[in-house]
């Protein structure tokens, strides 16, 4: 059940850079990143507030676009196409989970995640995606009447309802107390596992690095180290 | 139904306040652009089927005395279609109960069948029995003025006899719709009415027998008017024709003309601006509504949505809110509409109203509505997906402030930490700043107009009554007569002193240019009438020359020095000869052409500044000279002791050379009565709509403010302010741009005032340019009021900040 290379490739980043460009001063994010994701795997990016993982994420899920390199994702180029094929790229194949959530507050637990699958091919129905993160009984609930980590769960069912074959989760126990998190890394294990979403998990918390499958260090936008967990921690028994 | 279009309708629901605030701004701007259009259609309609139903002509002319056979030759004349002849005659009337001397104008109607043209509206009771002599109908209005009921009789004194009449019905007539007696300039219902008559004891009363003095006329389709024109006083001129004039130079008709022109401008400025507002407002609203989703745009980029999507979907929210405007813009402006056409059909009284609303005005306020709202989605929205969403979804980067000009310069410890974030968070969005105000300023200058109508109105006739014509009543006589006819009017008890005046209608001409007036021959050094310049000086009027109303020598073309031709419009006078005068001529511009007389040109000296009708003045003798008459008047200004008035009005009636007498102060109160109703729901309408739109920039600015330093805001209560003191910074800036806002919304008023006064100059009066400081309180209280009740609502919002919704979310 564990991931491997042999799994195939799903993203292929080579040379990655990102330089924002604020006037006077110029900002590099990310200075020729490599690093490939295998189909079916848990990934953890770790690394130190302002080190560039969360550009890296966006660049990977078509939010944002590399100042230089390629990414690939399968036989896809990322880095060239248009705002209209990343669209549909997001819309097709990508899930999000942000550390704030970003449910939209007019709308209730099914109709945030109904608002993302009413756009998709064979997405599931809204009830089940909510039933999969533990949310069945508050579907018809406002965001305002959830506790974060309830509505994180939410925005975890908004991502996988569309079965997208990439889940992208920037810090989304961020903003959580520990026991919560647990509950939604749980969620995020069980979708990785059930549904083989391959997934890309970002912390700057090292202890939940343990239910990975594979562990990136980013530092100053550059990959220092990447590590294989010989055996996953069930998330279960994390702690922090 | 789709998510999304829930979380449109749910967000409209939340911001229920900054759309109802939107939407009445656009309801204003929609309301105002409905009614004024939709009553000037109407009353155009209104009055062209009035016209054709009841068979207005198109040319007229009245003569001394011309035989019946002539109509037939009238006929002949190339491009004349139908001919009527009348009898009309002035006349004093002896109202039972009314002590003022009232006149009138008796026309014939024909003793058989329905008259040909100029049809009368029969409002209550019936027509006149052809056969009875002491039967007449009369107009609504003048019967209204001394609530007349058919069956109540009145007397004449029809050439000189008194005569008993009774009122048999109450009629409308689309020859008077403005009912104003000759050499007046307001009308007066009290005292001047028209009747009508049987045409036989009519005709017997004056020796017109088979004769008539007055025709109206037809044109066949093509004819042109001025040939028509010429031709008929070419015809008349021996019957002592006093010059036919096509329906342009009919008194009521141009009166009306010249309202509706007014009307067209008011219909055309006001919704424009409002309109304009609207939109602007609209468009400023629902970007910065935008903005404020600028996050949930994020996010659905994110989860794939197109920006065609995302654009469509916001749009759908703007043409939402646009649509509760409209829908209620179009239904108030109908109300409004339905009523002002109803003022207006009274006040002109038409018989009926034929209420129009063309489908093209609506379109357009929709198209201006639709357009507005769309503009300014697309362009928030299109800044929000451009946007990588990556972007969009993390906080704004805190916005750049920096120490504004004032600390700069450093004046910074005169003021307190929260005047200085007001005064940083202006300088930081100067361009935004800078619309408020500019919103703010064109309700105040919306809200100045109406009161400065009311202003220029007052100075108007402080100018004319006050200061020009001073007399307290005008008589005019029936025909020219000596000026010995002076003495027996000084003879009168209560008569303090007398002017003798002589008028005499002419068509002048310059160059190509001429217009039908009167040449006034006035008293030198009269005390009752004074000619003054634009100050307000007397000119004194010189002894040869003339002194012309500067609207009329800009219409001819002229400046002092110029030469008038004169061609004088009036027909031989027998009484002349009895009174021992030379008989004089009868001038014609083709005689003036043909033998070119010098005696008929006269110079231009001076102009004066006249804000009602035009003329052009000259001393009495020498107009006297100029007709080669001798001393003769036609009428004259008399001054009055007050406690003897109404003998003065008593003797004046018994004397039977005088055809019309003008009570000035009366005429005056009269208008101003007439005048105060359309004026206050001017000003009533105008005022409500200012304040809705200072309202809606106030009101939306704060809401605007408030979603955008709402936390902000309430981390600075969590700190420990109070209420009063963040409300101070958020309402402390609107206040400060509201005030900024009042000098440029004077300047605007004035411009606005400027501009309206350049398009209602007429021939009939030109209305100054004078607004007194109650029109610039008035548009002060009212901007300050709506600016106040839209602060209050807002405090209100203050006080609910939810301050653990801040410590508990990210920034
Ligand atoms: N839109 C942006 N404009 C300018 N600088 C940015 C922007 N986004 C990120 N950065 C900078 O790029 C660097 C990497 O940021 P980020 O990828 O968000 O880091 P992490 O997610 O690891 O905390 C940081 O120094 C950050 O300040
Ligand atoms: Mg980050």
């Amino acid at each position: 059940m564990s991931t491997t290379e042999a799994n195939g490739v799903v993203f292929q980043a080579r040379g990655l850079t990102k330089v924002y460009d604020m006037g006077q001063v110029q900002v590099h994010a990310l200075r020729g990143v490599d690093l490939d994701l295998y189909s079916g795997e848990l990934l953890v990016l770790l690394g130190a507030s302002g080190s560039g993982k969360s550009t890296l994420l966006n660049i990977l899920g078509g939010l944002d676009t590399a100042t230089a390199g390629h990414v690939l994702y399968r036989d896809r180029e990322l880095t060239t196409a248009s705002d209209s094929e990343l669209t549909e790229y997001r819309r097709h194949h990508v899930g999000f989970v942000f550390q704030f959530y970003n449910l939209i507050p007019s709308l209730t637990a099914r109709e945030n995640v109904a608002a993302v699958t009413e756009i998709t091919r064979d997405a599931m129905a809204p009830e089940q995606a909510l039933a999969m993160v533990g949310l069945g009984e508050r579907v018809d609930h406002f965001p305002a009447q959830l506790s974060g980590g309830e509505q994180q769960r939410v925005a975890i069912a908004r991502a996988i309802a569309k079965r997208p074959s990439v889940l992208l989760c920037d810090e989304p126990t961020g903003a959580l107390d520990s026991t919560t998190g647990v509950v939604v890394l749980e969620v995020l294990e069980r979708v990785n596992r059930e549904l083989g979403t391959t997934t890309a998990l970002i912390t700057h918390n090292a202890d939940i690095a343990a239910m990975a499958d594979r562990v990136v260090r980013l530092a100053d936008g550059r990959i220092v180290d990447v590590q294989r967990n010989i055996k996953k921690k069930p998330a279960r028994e994390l702690r922090w | 139904m789709r998510a999304l279009n829930r979380k449109l309708l749910r967000d409209l629901m939340r911001l229920r306040g900054v759309v109802m605030a939107i939407a009445l701004v656009l309801m204003g701007g929609v309301s105002t652009f409905i009614m004024s259009l939709s009553t000037y259609d109407s009353l155009v309609l209104t009055q062209a089927k009035y016209y054709r139903d009841y068979r207005f002509a198109q040319v007229f002319a009245s003569l001394k005395r011309a035989p019946n056979s002539l109509a037939r030759r009238l006929l002949d004349i190339p491009g004349i279609e139908k001919v009527e002849t009348r009898v009309v005659a002035a006349v004093n009337l002896d109202i039972p109960g009314f002590d003022d001397p009232a006149s009138g104008q008796l026309v014939s109607v024909p003793d058989r069948g329905k008259s040909r043209f100029n049809d009368l509206y029969v409002r209550r009771g019936r027509t006149v029995d052809p056969s009875r002599d002491d039967e007449v109908v009369i107009s609504e209005s003048f019967a209204n003025a001394h609530q007349f009921r058919p069956g109540d009789t009145l007397s004449a004194t029809i050439n000189g006899r008194r005569k008993a009449l009774t009122i048999v019905g109450i009629v409308l007539s689309p020859e008077y719709i403005y009912e104003i007696q000759p050499g007046s300039v307001f009308p007066d219902y009290k005292r001047y009415g028209i009747l009508w008559m049987a045409r036989a004891p009519l005709a017997a009363a004056y020796d017109l027998e088979g004769a008539f003095n007055d025709v109206a006329l037809s044109l066949a389709a093509g004819a042109n008017l001025d040939d028509v024109l010429d031709r008929l006083d070419e015809l008349l001129r021996p019957y002592g024709g006093r010059g036919a004039y096509g329906r342009h130079d009919q008194l009521s008709h141009k009166f009306l003309a010249e309202e509706f022109g007014q009307l067209e401008t008011m219909a055309t400025v006001f919704p424009v601006i409002f309109l304009g507002v609207a939109a602007f407002l609209l468009n400023v609203v629902i970007g910065r509504l935008i903005n404020t989703e600028r996050e949930q745009i994020a996010i659905l980029k994110a989860f794939g949505y197109g920006n065609a999507e995302i654009g469509w979907h916001y749009t759908k929210l703007a043409l939402l809110i646009v649509a509760v405007g409209l829908a209620g813009g179009v239904a108030v402006g109908i109300l409004l509409g339905k009523g002002m056409s109803a003022v207006y059909q009274d006040f002109y009284r038409f018989p009926f109203l034929e209420y129009e609303l063309k489908p093209a005005v609506v379109i357009n306020a929709a198209l201006v509505a639709v357009a507005a709202g769309m503009a300014g989605t697309l362009f928030s929205v299109a800044r929000a997906v451009r946007l990588p969403p990556a972007e969009g979804m993390r906080p704004e980067t805190p916005p750049e402030y920096r120490a504004t000009l004032v600390e700069r310069i450093g004046l910074q410890r005169w003021f307190a930490q929260p005047t200085r974030m007001i005064m940083r968070h202006i300088e930081r969005r100067p361009l935004r700043a800078l619309l408020t105000v500019i919103g703010i300023a064109s309700a105040c200058g919306v809200v100045m107009v109406s009161n400065f109508q009311e202003d220029a109105i007052n100075y108007m006739i402080n100018v004319q009554y006050g200061m020009s014509s001073r007399e307290d009543l005008a008589v005019n006589f029936v025909e020219p007569t000596s000026a010995r006819a002076l003495h027996s009017l000084r003879g009168l008890t209560g008569v303090t002193h007398v002017e003798g005046f002589r008028n005499v209608p002419v068509r002048l001409h310059f160059e190509h240019r001429s217009f039908r007036t009167a040449l006034q021959g006035v008293e030198p050094d009269g005390d009752l009438y004074r000619v003054l310049d634009k100050d307000q000086k007397r000119i004194k009027l010189p002894a040869a020359g003339v002194v012309m109303t500067d609207y009329l020598a800009k219409i001819l073309g002229m400046k002092p020095g110029d030469w008038v031709t004169v061609e004088v419009l009036e027909h031989s006078e027998p009484v002349l000869r009895a009174a021992g005068v030379a008989r004089p001529r009868t001038f014609q511009f083709a005689d003036v052409l043909a033998a070119s007389q010098p005696a008929l040109r006269i110079p231009l000296v001076a102009v004066t500044k006249q804000y009602l009708g035009v003329s052009a003045y000259l001393q009495r003798d020498a107009l006297n000279r100029l007709l080669q008459e001798g001393d003769v008047i036609n009428g004259a200004f008399i001054a009055t002791d007050s406690r003897h008035q109404s003998e003065v009005y008593t003797r004046l009636k018994e004397m039977p050379r005088v055809s019309g007498t003008v009570v000035r102060e009366a005429a005056i109160a009269q208008f101003n009565q007439t005048m105060e109703q359309m004026i206050l729901f001017f000003t009533m309408v105008s005022a409500v709509l200012g304040a809705v739109i200072a309202f809606g920039v106030v009101y939306n600015s704060a809401r605007i403010a408030l979603s955008e330093r709402g936390r902000e805001l309430a981390s600075l209560r969590v700190l420990g302010f109070t209420v009063g003191e963040i409300a101070y910074i958020l309402l402390g800036e609107l206040a400060l741009l509201t005030l900024m806002a009042l000098p440029l919304g004077f300047m605007l008023g004035r411009a606005l005032c400027a501009y309206l006064v350049s398009q209602f100059e007429s021939d009939l009066y030109r209305i100054p340019l004078i607004i007194e400081s109650d029109a610039y309180s008035f548009a002060t209280m009212v901007i300050l009021v709506s600016a106040v009740v839209s602060g209050f609502l807002v405090w209100r919002r203050l006080r609910q900040l939810d301050l653990i919704a801040v410590l508990k979310t990210r920034e």
